[in-house]
């Protein structure tokens, strides 16, 4: 018993090390600023840049309009197919997959192709039209894990019955999503829009190509030109990361609980 | 009939091509309290949800103060509805749950927490408001949930077995609350239950029904002394069935294993020397004593089962078996196994059922 359980903290150190030596060694590195000396001026200079605060800026506010239009997408999407379609769910899985599947270089290419400045909506004309395009990317790059978390959320409730239960009420559908469902699923909603957020502040490949000024871009800038800052970077996206994930962990204390059946 | 409260007419219900509910004739009078009684899949669960707009009827229509309510959305039929599974919204608290179909209707919040405060004292939880459903038990959360259902004076209240995820004790505490609760506000009232103690002991008229159609409608009384057909005296209580043989069709005369039985009816066309089957409920049989009935049969005691306050003996008698009920006497212990017993019972107990 005692070997079985040695081993196992074997396999799990080995574990632990492969992701966290490199975020050491990177974490360490970004602190050499100064010859000889630990310093967090790395850090310092990057906050200090007004290029990532208006990048930063840019990527929150994307973040935050791709999480308002996803939740407005999924939610309702996800509700009915639970609610009265059944029969559509392998279909919603296989759809909302997809972006996993496709590489965004190829959503972008077919993004510029329907949007150009010759087609009948030309988005990309205008700044403007280009972050409703980016906007819309991002929505389709987090769908995989909105759509989840989601259905996750809906999975924990007795979506039928509640949804019943609303409506003799005197409750209309929209009624009974807005007062019901969207309150007993908060927290998948949120957990969903966390995961949007971590995914729309790293995103490269959509706003180099549509041109846009996102903290992506502005990551990959400072890589190609300095040599500490980019540690920096990469450490404070980390964390940025990992404060989501945390963040969903701590909203799960907060979920409605389900009620006692004895 | 004309003048019914809820009339149901010729309502079909048919799942892809599976008929649940075949042409159901109902009619319901104001403030009745009506179970609708049947084994699983017998199309009880449909009608309700019919009545409460879940589910569309194929054909048939359905009449609340003579207005056809099938084309209306549920949310619009002014109709109460207590679920099996409780389905208080877990995000609000009682007094939100109560109050939801209030704030919906656009009740004023003085008036709501009023019409709240009134129920949750008719429910026995006055104090009860700020509590979440998963801080109260199942039997509480039901009756916040009946009181939900009540808040906003609906015309109709639909009872979707409420009681079927309680345990013993509380669903007959909450049965008796529930009956008493409608008798004081008069509502009228479909209760649906497969559970015939259930159905025999709230309601005003049952409706047993199986596999979509109506066997038979009436008083708890008249269903279980008077049963329709064989599956209605099956389903609702215990039944023996004997095995007999025409003597005289004209006399009404069977043979029952050995004793020449005067029976109320026989089936039409009866010839002498037929088989027919007699049924009679466990306690119109009695271990033969002081006060005898019109027919005495000796046999075996083949079980003895100890229910408490009741006693049930299986008695073999020539060909048939009986089971008999009789009350427990402290100062006489059971017969044992294999002792001969007589047993007496009265002729006019006996019923022949058509199928």
């Amino acid at each position: 018993m005692i070997a079985r359980r040695f081993w196992a903290w074997v396999v799990f150190a080995l574990g632990a090390a492969y992701f966290l030596l490199p975020l050491l060694a990177t974490f360490i590195f970004s602190l050499q600023m100064r010859r000889g000396r630990l310093t967090f001026d790395a850090y310092l200079s990057v906050f200090a840049d007004a290029r990532f605060q208006a990048t930063f800026g840019y990527s929150l506010t994307c973040a935050v309009f791709a999480i308002i239009v996803g939740v407005a997408i999924v939610l309702p999407a996800a509700y009915f197919v639970r609610l009265r379609l059944q029969w559509l769910r392998p279909l919603m899985e296989f759809i909302t997959l997809l972006p996993l599947i496709v590489p965004p270089i190829i959503l972008v290419f077919g993004h510029i192709r329907m949007f150009n400045s010759s087609s009948i909506l030309p988005l990309t004309n205008s700044a403007f039209g280009t972050d409703v395009l980016i906007v819309c990317g991002y929505v389709t790059l987090a769908l995989p894990y909105m759509y989840r978390a989601i259905d996750t959320g809906l999975r924990t409730i007795d979506v039928g019955t509640l949804t019943e239960a609303a409506t003799i009420l005197g409750a209309n559908p929209i009624r009974t999503m807005v007062s019901v469902i969207f309150p007993n699923i908060f927290v998948a909603v949120l957990s969903g829009a966390f995961l949007t957020f971590a995914i729309v502040i790293g995103e490269f490949v959509l706003a180099s190509l549509l041109n846009r000024p996102a903290f992506g871009v502005y990551m990959q800038n400072v890589g190609a030109n300095r040599a500490y800052e980019p540690s920096a970077l990469a450490i404070v996206s980390f964390a940025l990361t990992w404060g989501a994930m945390g963040v969903i962990q701590l909203l799960d204390r907060f979920a409605p609980k389900t009620a006692r059946k004895d | 009939m004309a003048d019914a409260f809820l009339r149901i007419d010729n309502l079909v219900k048919s799942f892809a091509g599976n008929t649940v509910v075949k042409g159901v004739n109902l009619a319901f009078e104001k403030g009745e309290f009506v179970s609708l009684l049947g084994p699983s899949g017998c199309g009880k669960t449909t009608i309700l949800r019919m009545i409460a707009g879940f589910e569309r009827p194929t054909s048939g229509q359905i009449l609340v103060e003579g207005q056809d309510i099938s084309p209306l959305p549920p949310n619009r039929r002014k109709i109460g509805m207590v679920f099996q599974a409780y389905a208080l919204f877990p995000n609000m608290n009682v007094e939100d749950n109560v109050g939801f179909g209030l704030k919906i209707a656009g009740v004023a919040r003085d008036e709501r927490r009023a019409r709240v405060e009134e129920m949750l004292k008719l429910i026995g939880l006055p104090g009860y408001g700020k509590r979440f459903p998963f801080e109260m038990s199942g039997g509480q959360q039901q009756r916040v949930a009946l009181a939900r259902a009540l808040a906003p004076k609906p015309r109709m209240l639909l009872l979707d077995e409420p009681l079927s995820a309680l345990d013993a004790k509380i669903r007959v505490s909450l049965r008796e609350e529930i009956r008493a609760i409608q008798r004081e506000l008069g509502i009228t009232t479909v209760f649906v239950t497969h559970d015939q103690e259930e159905a025999l002991s709230i309601s005003d008229r049952i409706v047993v029904l199986s596999a979509g159609n109506v066997e038979q409608v009436g008083a708890p009384f008249e269903i279980y002394n008077k049963p329709a057909t064989r599956f209605v005296a099956t389903f609702v209580g215990q039944i023996n069935t004997l095995t007999g043989r025409v003597v005289d069709g004209a006399a009404r005369t069977v043979d029952l294993d050995g004793q020449v039985v005067h029976v109320p009816a026989l089936p039409t066309g009866a010839a002498a020397g037929s088989e027919v089957a007699l049924t009679l409920r466990p306690e119109a049989v009695r271990v033969a004593g002081a006060a005898e009935g019109d027919v005495t049969l000796d046999g075996t005691v083949a079980e003895v089962a100890f229910l408490g306050s009741v006693i049930r003996l299986k008695v073999r008698l020539g060909k048939n078996n009986i089971d008999l009920d009789t009350f427990n006497d402290p100062s006489t212990p059971p017969p044992a196994l294999g002792n001969t017993i007589r047993v007496s019972l009265n002729s006019s107990d006996v019923f022949v059922l058509a199928d």
